[in-house]
């Protein structure tokens, strides 16, 4: 197996120029919106406004104003999170959802049939489904470019490098040195998703953020879906159990009245 | 805010929740069937009829549902074999929608296998092949007590397990409970008898065997009340969801017409047919509120904390 790959996204150099988006949907040959006409979102200067099946790259503005002078702009480019343990990959019912020798989690349109399960699976609402193809999509971290060598569309796009593209070892230890850097500063920096001992495992495409990850759309602790299955599933027998001696009670009743009955005759 | 707030909706709409209804009342009335197949009298052989006919019925179409809503319809068998590896199985024990499918497939054999020997028992066959086939297990015979009883068990799980998948999410409501299934089996169970006194009624049921799936019926209904409140209440702050047209659904649809007021008309023994036209109305409402309550969060206004 190759060694593990990944991004490394500094939300604080990213300048909303959406150059990933593009080189995205140039690459991965993904359709426009709308036939091409699009509608502003009206409320930003985002109109992209989330992941779906046609847009595997989102560069999400988050505008902060309290005034005219008063406030700020963040801005992160949002992407699959290749979750060391992913939900998706999880729940996918016809194993059209793998594991590729990069670490990476990628869905294979042949195969998927479009139940939708890896969509609410999905922590963080990366997954939908592509008009044009009917399947599940999201981003590769262009496994087609990296079997050949060469570093993903977004990445190699991005003008400012925000978005880094590596070895996830490499990249933590790169990642970390930032974070420092900006705490030195006084900036109130955190890495979401680098901790290989943190929530699912550690995300292959983690991030550096100054604000709360919630600010970001992000969870924060997400979680895997299987953490309900046991207690679903042993309440439903319960439930079934109770329902089923209630059932044969009453019918256990009718017999003891046959039985009654018959027994008052004689 | 609960992280299920960032997760995006699958869309699982009418389809779905049609599925969900159907195999529910499917499942709930296969399970009655089979229970008074083992455990009933001669004066109950109409409604074991009704009731396997019900779930053969009701399997065939949650299949069909289930690949229509398919955004690849014609790759349904992906759910079963794998289509890299033909013809490997494929199966997730860890995965409700594939445990699922697999089960829906079983039960639908079973069922259909049930109807089948009650047409026999019925001398309704016509078609050699059928015939020999529900002779193998006419109703009444060993056999077809076991096919009986094996479909009546995976019909509790059809009913249940639609709960389960909801619930092994990460999506508002559902993953934000583990009580989904359980409110699922009981409605089953209630919606299961109601569909079978609305068929016995107009099919022959004897008035015994209505009264008897009448106060099923009333009980059912009573442990769905209490599972519902459970399910509420383990919602926590997440029932600010049901601030909204679902939330009136749940509440005067499902509690109101739904569950109190058969249950006052079971306990008044008025027409029963009333109060089982009642709860199917409030099972289905069930489905809707519970999907289109989940379905309708908008992640980003809850993310932008709008």
């Amino acid at each position: 197996m190759a060694e593990a790959m990944g991004f490394f996204t500094d939300t604080t150099v990213c300048i909303g120029c959406k150059a990933c988006e593009v080189a995205c949907k140039e690459w991965n040959q993904l359709p426009a919106e709308n036939g091409g006409i699009r509608e502003l979102s009206g409320d930003s200067y985002d109109n992209t406004r989330r992941l779906d099946g046609i847009h595997w790259r989102h560069v999400r503005f988050i505008e902060q104003f309290k005034g005219p002078y008063d406030g700020r702009w963040l801005m992160m480019s949002d992407v699959c999170k290749h979750c060391v343990q992913a939900g998706c990959l999880e729940v996918c019912p016809t194993g059209a959802i793998i594991r590729t020798e990069f670490d990476t989690v990628v869905i294979q349109s042949d195969v998927c049939n479009g139940c939708r399960a890896c969509i609410a699976a999905c922590p963080f609402g990366v997954i939908d489904i592509n008009p044009v193809s009917g399947t599940a999509q999201k981003c590769t971290l262009c496994y087609d470019r990296l079997k050949v060598g060469l570093e993903p569309a977004c990445s190699k796009a991005c003008p400012t490098d925000s978005i880094q593209f590596g070895t996830i070892a490499e990249l933590r230890t790169r990642a970390q040195k930032r974070a420092d850097q900006l705490k030195a500063q006084g900036v109130d920096a955190h890495l979401y998703g680098a901790d290989p001992t943190g929530p699912l495992g550690g995300l292959n495409s983690f991030y550096l953020l100054v604000d709360k990850d919630e600010v970001y759309g992000l969870p924060h602790k997400p979680q895997l879906p299987s953490r309900n299955l046991a207690k679903s599933a042993g309440f439903s027998v319960l439930s079934a159990g109770v329902l089923g001696v209630l059932a044969l009670v009453g019918l256990r009743k009718r017999r003891m009245d046959q039985v009654g009955g018959s027994g008052g005759s004689n | 805010m609960s992280d299920t707030f960032f997760s995006g909706a699958p869309h699982w709409t009418w389809f779905i929740i049609l599925y969900f209804f159907v195999g529910g009342i499917a499942g709930g009335a296969c399970f009655l069937a089979a229970v008074l197949d083992w455990f009933g009298g001669p004066e109950d052989r109409p409604v074991v009829r009704i009731g396997y006919n019900v779930a053969a019925v009701g399997a065939i179409l949650s299949g069909a549902l289930l690949t229509i809503d398919l955004g690849r319809p014609l790759r349904f068998w992906h759910m079963v074999l794998q289509s890299a590896n033909f013809p490997a199985i494929m199966f997730k024990g860890w995965s409700p929608i594939s445990f699922g499918a697999w089960a829906l497939l079983v039960f639908g054999v079973f069922a259909v296998l049930s109807a089948l020997g009650g047409m026999a028992e019925e001398g309704r066959l016509q078609n050699p092949a059928l015939r020999a086939v529900g002779g193998a297990v006419r109703g009444g015979s060993g056999l077809a007590k076991f096919v009986g009883g094996v479909a009546g068990l995976l019909g509790m799980f059809i009913a249940g397990y639609t709960g389960v998948l909801l619930s092994v999410t990460n999506r508002p409501i559902w993953a934000d409970s583990p009580w989904l299934g359980a409110l699922f089996v009981a409605s089953g169970a209630s919606t299961g008898a109601a569909a079978l006194i609305l068929l016995g009624l107009r099919r022959g049921a004897s008035e015994q065997s209505l009264a008897r799936l009448s106060a099923f019926d009333t009980k059912a209904l009573v442990v769905e009340l209490l599972v519902l409140a459970l399910f509420i209440a383990s919602l926590g702050s997440v029932n600010r969801v049901w601030l909204s047209f679902w939330g009136l659904v749940l509440l005067v649809g499902v509690v109101w017409f739904g569950i109190l007021a058969p249950l006052r008309l079971h306990m008044q023994r008025r027409p029963v047919a009333g109060a089982a036209r009642l709860v199917l109305l409030g099972g289905f409402l069930l489905r809707l509120a519970m999907i289109f309550a989940s379905e309708g969060v908008d992640r980003y206004r809850v993310a932008a904390g709008m």
